[in-house]
């Protein structure tokens, strides 16, 4: 008798309320059995279509949701009382459920008949994502206070998912990956302070969200170890005597980090490789997978493209026997001895961030961040060392080109610029049409109970009904709650390999620094709501260890701040990193305004970047330049030429 | 530099006019030999024309203890009454690569407001926790703006160069951490005019450290600059007592021109800068053709302009040419 498969999820959300609606019904009917709602950045930041820091962002990397008129969209025939829908909604999670709820209430479905996911996980945001508002304190209450709604209200909702996937995505290691998620959730738990006999029934409701790389056994190791470490905790720190309760429940995305951009035909071997680590053990099987799409390194994926993605999946389940054996690893000694050695190291780890007071003590020191960021800059230059092996990037570059990308299209979906105009008046008639008695006494009512302390649910969902807006609601809090920088974790003491390359690269900037009267100095920034800072971060890093001296500001910079920053600092270069596609609306003008070269890296199609020469950008670089050596040499070579220094 | 160039970029400055500001701190910077001639007629205009009541606070203490942070709820109380603010921040260089990150700008954001001009700048071979331009720097900030902070390095025991450099010198320390003693021992207590005790908001821990440090001082306490350095418990995420520690700095102020304290302290400030850049310059081959350190220091005691002019006639004095 086979196991249930796992649920069949696809990553997604783009343009509009009513592009995403149809997107999602396409993908229903090709046997996706659950959604997972892609917010787009303004949502996730707390903006409305209207901010300026939304300019350029919007519909870009998700749906925009200003209001429960969107939600209602994005959700039209589809049965929300058979859906399981997961939201990756971290700050304003308690807004998203809000407009959740209340779309299912107007619909005449109630609360208890809702299942899903809100991803809710701020300790992340503020060591990788980036989408974080408030400071860690504060977020942890609200994340708190949507528990405990919950657990009550919607019983079948997961509000919390704990995620060590994006800790991966960042450069983190199997022992960090699983020592700070089990570090994260056991300060959420303490942070609830609930009586014993309530505890078996939040504990069972925490889930995880991991990542799965392309060392598959490692990550077979990985998520043993999760579950068995998880169940520990249960029974040891929270007393929760029903091993049911215990499981390790987790939904996976496999890595995005090691999908290349060479020879981009690669990644669906990749692909198919790190869903078998989570899928292989029946003891430690994923309940949720999403798998990325083969061309995520050069742009937004097509609908066939995610099809394909949904099609591996399917394929494991029905057509291989993966679901119809036992745990296929037990009494592997191998196994067993990979899982106990990780066990080991991760329990130590999390015993060092205990001692410092637990997960949120340990971001707001900026200890997590900078072992992250120093896991990474290792990872980088063993990539750059040809110390790990990537085919088609460091080695084997050579093959014939891919007829994937010979479409009109280069294989990607060309982004709708109109949608963000569309929302902008989707906005305008919804705020023409509300009643704004009703939105200033509901917003009123919402300020009042979170600054007594109440629980932040029922007055939002009271919100949304009013018709409040995403921008609106986030506001209010933001005036009780203030806002938040993360620490950057770009000070971590690194010790990178010396090699003749990095002091050939070192005179040479001794040189140029020479002439130019004081130490080469770059400054480099985020612009826009993109908070994947990784890529900024290494050659921040690199660049330091060059010889430069290097102005880092972190992520969710407007054009004018960061020309502001350029002009005080005094510096020869800006470098700008963005992720989320909107290079267009973002780089040009502050190559237009700034009087010193601009250089650029991200997701940018090869189009694009001819776009951004043409406005007078310096150099585009993409994933495929693996090598931040080359990059940082180029950075200087640009800078001696606009000062006439040969 | 041609005259009138010169002219427009002091009155630049002293309009707080960022360009000119950022071109002022650009030429300051510059290392080049040619360089000398148009930074000592720079910061002699630029001295010369300063409003006397700009007053400049020396922020140290160890890493991570918040002093940015700090930094930034100062500079924006400031800002709320109407004041201009300019501030150095100095990161550490890396003495592999003489690299440096300068990261303090991710915590002290005020966009494009022109009444705040924040220039990050790395130690370099420095070692007395501020960066070689730092004093020049100071006295374009200075010149611009209404207050003037310097954010040192955070490395303990060579913070005691910023004694030099501020007219107030604040130490920020963290409850618990155990520096307290430390600081007591490296004789760094005697510096400070004002001691926070900063993320107040830790509680009891907070309040013992402040009860110790209170103590240590009475220790110290044979002060003959007749100003009790106070301690205070702020927060700056919290905002607890910024507002008390800007008053503490006005009142400081008020102390520093009440007394000759003031005259005095710029006036070593000359000397430490003038002394700075000789002996780095010469080394102590150039110390020993003026007859060691201290006639170097009554040279400079004696000598009129700037620290600037001052370099210049001791080298000449030497034989040496700038």
């Amino acid at each position: 008798m086979s196991d249930r498969p796992w649920i069949f999820r696809t990553y997604s959300g783009h343009s509009t309320a009513e592009a995403s609606n149809r997107l999602y019904r396409s993908n229903l009917a090709k046997g996706q059995t659950g959604l997972s709602v892609a917010f787009d950045l303004p949502t996730q930041t707390g903006y409305d279509a209207d901010h300026p820091l939304a300019a350029g962002e919007v519909g870009k990397v998700g749906v925009p949701i200003s209001s429960i008129e969107d939600m209602l969209t994005l959700f039209q025939d589809i049965p929300l009382d058979q859906m399981n829908t997961s939201m990756t909604i971290n700050a304003p999670a308690a807004w998203l459920l809000a407009l959740y709820i209340a779309s299912a209430e107007r619909l005449g479905i109630a609360r208890d008949a809702l299942s899903g996911t809100t991803q809710n996980d701020i300790v992340k945001e503020y060591l990788s994502r980036g989408t974080y508002i408030f400071p860690p304190q504060v977020s942890m209450r609200l994340t708190k206070e949507i528990i405990e709604f919950t657990v009550d209200e919607v019983p079948r909702w997961n509000p919390i998912n704990i995620c060590s996937y994006h800790l991966q995505e960042v450069g983190a290691t199997p022992v960090q990956e699983i020592s700070f998620a089990l570090a994260n959730a056991m300060s959420v738990l303490d942070s609830i302070g609930l009586p014993a006999e309530r505890m078996p029934a939040v504990f069972g409701r925490i889930s995880f969200f991991c990542n799965s790389g392309i060392r598959f056994i490692e990550e077979i190791c990985k998520v043993r170890a999760f579950t068995r470490m998880w169940d520990r905790i249960g029974l040891e720190r929270y007393g929760v005597e029903d091993p049911k309760m215990r499981r390790f429940r987790y939904g996976v995305q496999v890595n995005s980090l090691g999908l290349t951009e060479n020879q981009p035909e690669n990644n669906i071997p990749r692909i198919v490789l790190e869903a078998l680590g989570v899928t292989l053990s029946r003891d430690a099987r994923c309940r949720a997978l999403q798998l990325p799409a083969w061309n995520e390194a050069m742009g937004l994926p097509r609908p066939w493209d995610q099809q394909w993605s949904l099609r591996i999946q399917q394929i494991l389940a029905h057509e291989t026997d993966v679901l119809e054996n036992e745990d296929i690893f037990e009494g592997s000694v191998v196994i067993e001895r990979n899982v106990a050695a990780m066990e080991e190291a991760a329990w130590k780890e999390i015993e060092r961030i205990q001692e410092m007071g637990g997960a949120v003590v340990a971001v707001e020191s900026g200890y997590l961040k900078r072992q992250l960021v120093e896991s990474n800059a290792r990872r980088v230059a063993d990539i750059e060392s040809g110390e790990r092996t990537v085919v088609g990037v460091n080695s084997l570059q050579d093959g014939e080109p891919s007829p994937l990308t010979q479409g009109a299209s280069g294989g990607i979906l060309s982004v709708d610029e109109s949608a963000e105009r569309e929302q902008l008046e989707r906005l305008n008639t919804h705020r023409a049409r509300r009643s704004q008695a009703d939105v200033d006494s509901a917003l009123a009512e919402l300020r009042e109970a979170v600054q007594n302390g109440e629980n932040v649910m029922p007055p939002s969902i009271r919100c949304a009904h009013a018709g409040v807006t995403t921008g609106e609601w986030a506001d209010t809090l933001r005036q009780i709650f203030g806002e938040y920088r993360a620490p950057t974790g770009v000070d971590a003491p690194l010790r990178l390999a010396e090699s003749d390359r990095i002091s050939q690269l070192r005179r040479r900037v001794d040189e140029v620094s020479a002439q130019l009267g004081r130490r080469l100095k770059a400054l480099v920034g985020k612009p826009g709501l993109d908070g994947h800072s990784s890529g900024a971060e290494q050659i921040a890093i690199f660049a330091r260890d060059a010889g430069l001296e290097v102005v880092y500001e972190g992520i969710r910079l407007t054009p004018d701040e960061i020309l502001t920053s350029a002009q005080q600092e005094g510096v020869h270069l800006i470098g700008l990193s963005i992720l989320s596609g909107s290079h267009l609306s973002l780089v040009p003008e502050i190559a237009r305004r700034a009087e010193i070269p601009v250089v650029v890296g991200g997701i940018i199609p090869e189009e694009d970047a001819a776009k951004l020469r043409a406005e007078g950008v310096a150099a585009v670089y993409t994933p495929r330049d693996f090598d931040v050596g080359r990059i940082i040499a180029e950075m200087v070579e640009i800078v001696a030429e606009a000062n006439g220094i040969a | 530099m041609p005259e009138e160039d010169l002219d427009a970029l002091v009155q630049g400055v002293l309009d707080a006019d960022h360009t000119a500001i950022a071109a002022a701190l650009d030429c300051c910077e510059d290392t080049r030999p040619g360089a000398l001639k148009t930074q000592r007629a720079l910061i002699g205009r630029l001295e010369a024309k300063t409003p006397g009541e700009h007053t400049v606070v020396g922020l140290t203490g160890p890493p991570g203890v918040g002093k940015s942070t700090l930094a930034g709820a100062l500079i924006q109380l400031w800002l709320d009454a109407g004041l201009g603010a300019g501030m150095v921040a100095i990161d550490p260089t890396s003495r592999r690569s003489g690299g440096a990150l300068l990261g303090d700008r991710a915590r002290l954001r005020f966009g494009a407001n022109q009444r705040v001009f924040v220039r990050s700048m790395a130690a370099r071979d420095q070692l007395g926790g501020l960066a070689p331009a730092t004093r020049a720097a100071v006295v374009v900030l200075r010149a611009a703006f209404d207050w003037t902070l310097v954010e040192t390095v955070g490395v303990g025991q060579s913070e005691i160069d910023v004694e030099t450099v501020a007219d107030s010198v604040v130490l920020v320390l963290q409850p618990g951490s155990g520096d307290t003693l430390q600081f007591m021992k490296a004789g760094i207590l005697e510096i400070p005019d004002v001691l926070v005790v900063h993320k107040w908001d830790l509680g009891v821990l907070a309040e013992r450290t402040k009860s110790d440090l209170e103590s240590m001082l009475a220790i110290v306490a044979d002060d003959p600059r007749d100003w009790t350095p106070r301690v205070l418990g702020v927060s700056a995420l919290s905002g607890i007592a910024v507002k008390e520690l800007a008053e503490t700095l006005r009142a400081h102020r008020a102390h520093l021109d009440a007394s000759s304290e003031l005259t005095r302290r710029r006036s070593e400030s000359r000397v430490a800068w003038a002394m700075e850049l000789y002996q780095r310059r010469f080394g102590g081959e150039g110390v020993e053709r003026l007859g060691g350190n201290d006639a170097l220091r009554e040279l400079c005691e004696s000598s009129a302009g700037s620290a600037l002019d001052c370099f210049t006639g001791l080298a000449s004095r030497a034989g040496f040419s700038t």
